[in-house]
This record gives structure tokens, C-alpha cells and sequence, in this order.
């Protein structure tokens, strides 16, 4: 818009609205008295044959009221920004007023949420009221990724299984929250090659109890116990510090077919969980956390 | 302003000085309906506010909370249809009134002529009947003035207060509104509303319907011929005058007199009658003394002044009563048979499909069950439409009384539902009581 905001435009439009108004006033009074032939004049139309209406002047407070819309407008243009980059003796603005609107809204719903603050998450688990509330700020927040019930979708964790990827005590899942996460599993395709990455794959879904073919589950073991252990350990129980997931339960992030697992270990995964604390203050997270925590039933 | 020669141009002001208009006092069978009616819609404004249903006001609309109570019924922000359809019935309504019986609204019901009635007489109370009001105006100064003056502005002012909060307490529940310390923004309506009373009731008047009233402006559209009006019969009234040889008006003005728009009904029927028969009553007083038959001036019709017989049954009657008998008669039955629940379904939309297990996949939804009555209630939730279709979890839920809740629903359909969408139905149910059940369609993915 910085085009349009330099000082020429701003007077011409200034100009425009001034002329404008003051033509109103003249034209007003030019228009105020009239030239007939006689009184009782009709306007000269007839409708439904013989129906015909008076010329009749207005009554005064009419025009009075024109003039005071003029009053008006000139009263409005010092107290508001109107004229070119006039800012109004108000000093009242657009993005002043949202801001005083979201003051007063935190005044007022602030306390709802600060109630709960210093409530420990074992009892707010048991409060309906709390879970209520912590309800809705998921479904504001998170359900668009973690689904409207919280158990996920492929790609997007699922809270309802405790099944924890960075940890599932307190602290730790207000920073997930409030800090957001990114959860990077690297490539392996190029280094383990087509057959190394199928066998890998294999020995994965046998941690988990899935079928799988007992001569390549021993070859991808080697493989598994060289490439993987830094991470998902030697047990595959994974490592919450660097979110790495547990390969030994039923829980599966982006799938647990093959071809699914062979992809993920081709060309890696990288989530993100993104931060909330912009948008989500303490005693909201807190309420939130309680709210993720009794999913997990 | 004195008439010109026609061909002469002169100069002549658009904006004229309004000439008040006193009223004089009326009595008769028009006025005592008038009165009737007065009674009868204040008695219904000024009390109706206090009347209590089921432990709360009866009629209140609550539009911070969004619900408006009338009686029994609640209405919610999805039920604006009822409030469309009531403005389409008044409406109609009016047209057809119109057509048959002329302004019969603006001279009996209408609140601009029921508070300009209310205040003229306190005025008439307080300051007397047309000439003594004249003759007060009149003069100059006078502690006596002063006081009569003072005197009307106060009652009419606090009438106009009482009306304001009376108005305002159909929107704030009226024992609130006086017992405890009103909002500001209560305050500014009760005192606006109120404004708006003393100022259209006392000052402006008959100037409301000249020239504010946009019915008063395109009710001749609906009139015709067999539209009852008020009419003077000129026929047996002209020549007017006293002594032989005149007709029956012997030209003693109270017609005018007592005309609330200042008009003359002598001249023929104008848009500033608002049909409110207050120069009958007085025309039939006056007949009545010099002992000729009443009604030299009339409720009648065009056709009928002309020798006609006059129609009441005519095309514009029929449509206007079939159409109003068609829409009353639908929302009578629409009223009675809605069910005091609403579901809104709102299928998760990034969570597409995902499969649990059992290879069975599963769809996310939140229900959104709002319980439209005063009691709480619990639902159940089933679904239909698939091989295999269940609820998954508990399909039960409380909901507190004229509440609302989100609900989030897991739906499992069998690992053999082909991939693509499919319709599917939600059913949901109030617990224990019959006929409380809505069916909401939705959509089932499988990729």
C-alpha cells in the first residue's frame, strides 16, 4: 500500500472529502426555497386515475437534520483518522481497538483458566469442569492434527495409547506443547542399499510381534544392531530424549505394513510438532495437559 | 401565504414550520375501542414483562446467551426461521387488514397512535381540552404556565422512563433490571427507548406518520374501491351551512377539531388519515343535538358512496387470507412438531481414515448435540448406512439442560467397505423420552 501513502494522495483525498462536504451545505441551502406558480401545486403525476399528490414542503426539523449530519461528519474527521493521515485527537485505531478487546477478554476469561493453575494434573484428570474446558481448547487446538478424540492419524501421534514418543510425564509434555517438537529419523536407502533396507524392515515388524520372514529378520538384526541402535536401542524400545519411538509395541506412527516400514527407512521421516506458547499461556497448557493425559486410558 | 395568480412565479420555502395541532376531547363508540385497545396492548407490554414460566420470565429474549424463552417454547440462533416467518405473517396480515378495513393498525393499534393517545391524555388532564391548551400557549409567562408545563414533561417522562425499562426488560430479565445496579449498555437503551417515547409520543406526533411511516406511504397500493375508509357524504352533508336550503353539516368544524394529523376529512380521503374515526365520533355527536341521522360522516367505500355495492370477497382478500392461512397453519404444525434437540455433525478433516485393529477402519467426528430444552437430558448415538457401522466407545452422553456439548464420536466400519466416501447416517436419541430423535447424514471415508 506504500504506494498510495505518499503526501499528494493523502491532501487530494483530504481535499475531496473537504469540498465535498461544504458543496453539501451550499447545495442544502441553495435548494431551500423554490419557485412555483401557486400554491396547492401537485407534482404533476397521476396514478390510478385520478390520484394525484401535493407538492407539500417538508417539515423544518427535516432539513435540520441534514445539517447536523454535516456537523456530524466535520465532528467525526477531527476525532478520527479520516482525513488523509490525520490520526484523530482520539488517537483510536484498528489495531488499538483489538488489542484493548483482547485485554479486556483475557480480564474477564483469564481467571476461568487461572483457577485451575495452581491444581495439581493428578486431581484436574478427576474434574469435569477442568476437562471440559481442556476439552475445548484440544478441539480448538489440536484436534486438526491429533483427530477430534485425540487418537491421531497416520503421521500425527496418538495420545489416547501412552505410547509416548518424547515422554509422557507432566513436565515433559508441557514442553512438547509448549515448545513444540521435531522428530527427524534419517535416510537409510543409500546405506543399507534395497536388500539391506528390506531386511531391516523385517526385523522391525518382528519386535512387534508382526509377521516376518525368520532368514531375513536374522540378517536385518546385524544391520539394526550396526545403524539403528544409537536411537531405538539395542532392545528397540526406542529413546524419548531424541523421540525416537518404541518399534516394540502395537503403536505404528506413519504405518506398520511393509511397504510402509521399507519407506520409512528408505527416505527417513520428519515430523513437527509445532510450539504453542504464542497462542497457549500456562494456565491453558496446564489445563491442556490434563485434558491429553486422561485420554490415555 | 395567500393564493397567486396561477401564471405568477413566486418564491416559496421547501421546509415549512410544523403547526401544532390540540386535538380536542372525543367520546363515542370508535373512541371507546380506541381506549379498549389501549388497554388492552399496554396491559400486555407493561405486565408481560413480569410474568414468570417455569421459574424464569416468560417472555424474554436473552441475546447475550442467544436464546429467546416464549412460554414453553426456547428458541435458538437455528430457529431465526420462526422470526422470519412471524415478520412474514405481520406483514401479510397487515396487507390483508389493509385491503378490507383501511388503517385500521394506525388508528387503533399501532404504538404511535396508542402512546400519542396515552400522552395527549395526560396533557388534557393536566393543561385541559384544545382551547384552554391554545389559550396557554398563547400567553406570555407565567408561574402558572410554568408549573402546568413542568408538570405534563414529568408525567410524560416518567412514563416514557417506565416504557423504556419495560422495554428493555424483555432483553434484561426486568426483576434484575430494577433491583440491581443496571448495566451500561441497559442504561443507554432504557434511556433511548425512553427518549424515543416522550419524543415521538409527546413532540413529534402526527409528524411520525406523515412523514416517517413507510406504511403510511404505500398503503394506498393496497387499497381499492371496496377498502373500507372514512368518508364524509357529501351528497347528503353540501351545501354546508346553517339555515334552510343547506345540507346536513352545518359547518361547526369538529371534525377537524378534533382530527389527530390536523386534516379536514371534508376534503376527501388524504394520506394523513390514519383511520382512527375520531371526526365520526364527534360528527355524530354533533348530529345527534341537531337532530339529523348520524353518520354524515362515515366508515364506508368508494364503491359504496358511489351506489354500489361494495365486495368484500375479492381476488387481492382471497389470495392475502389463503396465503396467511397457508403460512399460520405451517408453522402451527412446524411449532408442534419440533423436536427440542439439535445435531450438528462435523466430520475431522485431516484425520482422513485410519485403521485400528481387526484391519477395521475408522472414521472421527465431533457431534456437536445441542439439548434445546430446560431439563438435562442423555442422549445415545448410533449410526447406520455400512457393513459393520457401530459407534466405538461409550455412545452415551449427558447433556446439562438448554446446553450445548461437543461430542467426539469414533466410527469402525469392516475391513471389506471399499475405499471412497460413503454415506452414512448419525441417530441421535434423548434417553427415556419418545419421539426426541434427530437423524443427521454424514460422510464415511476409506482409502
Amino acid at each position: 500500500m506504500s504506494e498510495f501513502a505518499s503526501g499528494v494522495w493523502d491532501l487530494y483525498i483530504a481535499l475531496v472529502t473537504i469540498v465535498s462536504i461544504v458543496a453539501c451545505a451550499v447545495f442544502l441551502k441553495s435548494q431551500s426555497v423554490r419557485k412555483v406558480r401557486a400554491e396547492g401545486e401537485t407534482t404533476g403525476h397521476t396514478w390510478d386515475e385520478d390520484l394525484a399528490e401535493y407538492n407539500n414542503p417538508l417539515p423544518k426539523w427535516w432539513s435540520w437534520l441534514f445539517y447536523v449530519t454535516i456537523v456530524f461528519s466535520l465532528i467525526y474527521l477531527v476525532l478520527y483518522p479520516g482525513l488523509g493521515t490525520w490520526p484523530g485527537t482520539l488517537g483510536w485505531s484498528q489495531v488499538g481497538q483489538l488489542k484493548d478487546e483482547q485485554s479486556r477478554a483475557e480480564k474477564q476469561f483469564g481467571p476461568i483458566y487461572q483457577k485451575f493453575a495452581t491444581i495439581d494434573v493428578e486431581a484436574l484428570k478427576k474434574n469435569p469442569e477442568a476437562l471440559a474446558i481442556g476439552q475445548k481448547l484440544f478441539l480448538n487446538n489440536c484436534a486438526q492434527c491429533h483427530a477430534s478424540d485425540g487418537a491421531g492419524s497416520r503421521g500425527f501421534p496418538n495420545l489416547t495409547a501412552a505410547a509416548w514418543q518424547w515422554g509422557g510425564d507432566v513436565k515433559t509434555i508441557k514442553t512438547t506443547i509448549a515448545e513444540g517438537r521435531t522428530g527427524v529419523m534419517p535416510p537409510f536407502g543409500a546405506s543399507l542399499g534395497e536388500q539391506g533396507v528390506k531386511n531391516v524392515a523385517q526385523y522391525v515388524r518382528s519386535l512387534s510381534g508382526l509377521t516376518a520372514d525368520s532368514i531375513r529378520v536374522a540378517l536385518g538384526k546385524d544391520i539394526y544392531m550396526q545403524n539403528c541402535v544409537a536411537c531405538h536401542g539395542a532392545d528397540g524400545k526406542g529413546n524419548p530424549a531424541l523421540g525416537a519411538p518404541n518399534l516394540t509395541d502395537k503403536n505404528w506412527l506413519h504405518g506398520s505394513t511393509e511397504p510402509v516400514v521399507i519407506e520409512t527407512i528408505t527416505k527417513g521421516r520428519t515430523s513437527q510438532m509445532p510450539a504453542h506458547k504464542t497462542v497457549l499461556d500456562e494456565a491453558r497448557i496446564h489445563l491442556l495437559t490434563a485434558y491429553v493425559l486422561s485420554l490415555s486410558k | 401565504m395567500k393564493l397567486n395568480d396561477a401564471t405568477a412565479l413566486h418564491e416559496q420555502s421547501l421546509y415549512e414550520v410544523r403547526r401544532k395541532i390540540y386535538p380536542r376531547a372525543v367520546h363515542g363508540a370508535f373512541a371507546a375501542w380506541r381506549w379498549t385497545l389501549v388497554w388492552a396492548t399496554q396491559l400486555v407490554f407493561y405486565g408481560g414483562a413480569w410474568v414468570t414460566w417455569n421459574d424464569r420470565q416468560a417472555v424474554l429474549f436473552d441475546i447475550a446467551h442467544r436464546k429467546f424463552y416464549l412460554f414453553g417454547l426456547v428458541f435458538w440462533p437455528q430457529d431465526i426461521i420462526y422470526l422470519t416467518v412471524l415478520l412474514i405473517i405481520s406483514a401479510l396480515a397487515l396487507f390483508l387488514f389493509t385491503a378490507v378495513a383501511g388503517r385500521l393498525w394506525c388508528g387503533y393499534a399501532c404504538p404511535q397512535t396508542v402512546y400519542t393517545e396515552i400522552f395527549i391524555w395526560i396533557e388534557r388532564a393536566i393543561e385541559g381540552d384544545r382551547n384552554a391548551r391554545m389559550r396557554l400557549d398563547k400567553e406570555g409567562f407565567s408561574f402558572t404556565k410554568l408549573f402546568l408545563k413542568t408538570a405534563k414533561h414529568a408525567v410524560w417522562l416518567a412514563l416514557a422512563l417506565w416504557t423504556g425499562i419495560t422495554f428493555v426488560g424483555y432483553f434484561t430479565p426486568i426483576r434484575e433490571l430494577v433491583t440491581s445496579a443496571p448495566g451500561a449498555w441497559e442504561t443507554f437503551w432504557a434511556l433511548f427507548y425512553g427518549f424515543a417515547t416522550y419524543g415521538n409520543a409527546g413532540w413529534m406526533r402526527e409528524q411520525v406518520c406523515k412523514y416517517m411511516c413507510p406504511y403510511a406511504r404505500f398503503q394506498s397500493a393496497m387499497f381499492d374501491k371496496d377498502t373500507l375508509i372514512i368518508t364524509y357524504d357529501r351528497a347528503r352533508g353540501e351545501p354546508r351551512g346553517k339555515g334552510t336550503g343547506k345540507g346536513d353539516c352545518i359547518d361547526c368544524s369538529i371534525c377537524v377539531q378534533v382530527c389527530p394529523t390536523g386534516i379536514d376529512i371534508r376534503d376527501g380521503l388524504q394520506y394523513e388519515c390514519i383511520g382512527c374515526a375520531a371526526c365520526i365520533d364527534g360528527c355524530d355527536q354533533v348530529m345527534e343535538k341537531i337532530g339529523r341521522p348520524k353518520k354524515l360522516i362515515r366508515y364506508s367505500t368508494t364503491h359504496a358512496m358511489e351506489g354500489r355495492p361494495t365486495r368484500i370477497f375479492r381476488p387481492r382478500v382471497l389470495v392475502y387470507s389463503a396465503i396467511l392461512a397457508l403460512i399460520a397453519a405451517a408453522t402451527a404444525a412446524s411449532l408442534y412438531l419440533r423436536v427440542p434437540l439439535k445435531v450438528d455433525v462435523i466430520r475431522d478433516r485431516a484425520a482422513i481414515a485410519r485403521e485400528v485393529e481387526g484391519g477395521l477402519i475408522e472414521n472421527v467426528y465431533r457431534l456437536q448435540i445441542m439439548n434445546t430444552t430446560e431439563q438435562a437430558r442423555a442422549f445415545d448415538i448410533n449410526v447406520t448406512g455400512l457393513p459393520g457401522i457401530l459407534v466405538w466407545g461409550d455412545n452415551i452422553t449427558g447433556v446439562p439442560a438448554a446446553e450445548t456439548r461437543m461430542v467426539p464420536v469414533r466410527v469402525r466400519v469392516d475391513a471389506a467397505v471399499p475405499a471412497g466416501s460413503h454415506p452414512i447416517e448419525f441417530t441421535v436419541r434423548a434417553l427415556g423420552v419418545a419421539g426426541v430423535e434427530v437423524h443427521e447424514s454424514a460422510v464415511f471415508i476409506v482409502r
